[in-house]
């Protein structure tokens, strides 16, 4: 009996140790995939390896107060951090909260403007990752009709 | 074919502005159509912007992005004449890039 339990602790230890070498593999192989394809803002910025806490002086977010239709939201964001670097665009309320990401090599200033869909008036985030530094911004808008069924 | 994408960018004291506009439905998968019926997503994911030939703007998109994606960007170091060229790919695997000049303001 003495040798059977041995037996089964071994193996549990090995399926353990498995599991958790392919864990990390999976989430260092697709970070930007995962957070893609990521149903919650928690789950976005833990992928992004970001925290929720506004950083006001790295970057800018820019974005209307207010606006009519959730389809076409203007949204500005300007790093004042240098080298290359790369900006993630996230609109908490959307059933896939990561919209946009832009990466900029040395050359090409860490500013993006585009338009995104937004469901419906929540916080929008940005996030910077630049030489494995990672700074977030957020914005609230109101958005009278959600932009998720155009 | 979707159509051409419209480029322009223009050189000013140093600093490009471009303005990338690529005519595209963006659909989300959400979307119902008169007959109630779900528009299947189909959606660009990725877009690269390059200025006689190196990398200037990579960028990875995602059903959130408007209908008829905008992307404005500026860069140094370019000069009036170089090529500019946007390529993208969605979510079908469809493919279209298109052709501009950097042009002094």
């Amino acid at each position: 009996m003495q040798s059977r339990r041995e037996a089964m602790q071994w193996l549990g230890a090995l399926l353990f140790g498995c599991g958790l070498a392919t864990s990390e593999r999976a989430q260092a192989a697709s970070g930007a995939e995962a957070a893609f394809a990521a149903g919650t803002l928690a789950r976005v910025l833990e992928a992004l390896g970001a925290t929720p806490t506004a950083d006001a002086t790295h970057l800018t977010m820019t974005v209307p107060g207010f606006v009519e239709n959730g389809a076409i939201v203007p949204v500005e964001v300007a790093s004042h951090l240098d080298g290359p670097q790369s900006i993630y665009i996230i609109s908490e309320s959307n059933p896939y909260p990561l919209i946009a990401h832009m990466s900029f090599p040395d050359g090409t200033e860490p500013f993006i403007a585009t338009r995104i869909k937004v469901a419906q008036s929540c916080n929008l985030y940005a996030v910077v990752n630049a030489g494995g530094q990672v700074y977030t911004a957020v914005a609230p808008t109101r958005v009278s009709v959600g932009g998720c069924g155009a | 074919m979707p159509d051409p994408i419209r480029i322009r960018a223009q050189l000013k004291d140093g600093i490009t502005e471009v303005h990338v506009l690529m005519p595209h439905p963006m659909e989300t998968g959400m979307r119902q159509d008169d007959a109630g019926q779900f528009v299947a997503a189909h959606f660009i994911t990725d877009v690269q912007v390059r200025i006689a030939g190196r990398e200037v703007l990579s960028a990875t998109l995602g059903r959130g992005v408007s209908a008829d994606p905008l992307l404005h960007f500026r860069l140094k170091g370019a000069a009036a004449g170089e090529r500019i060229s946007v390529a993208w790919v969605d979510s079908r695997g469809e493919r279209r890039s298109d052709e501009s000049v950097i042009l002094a303001a």
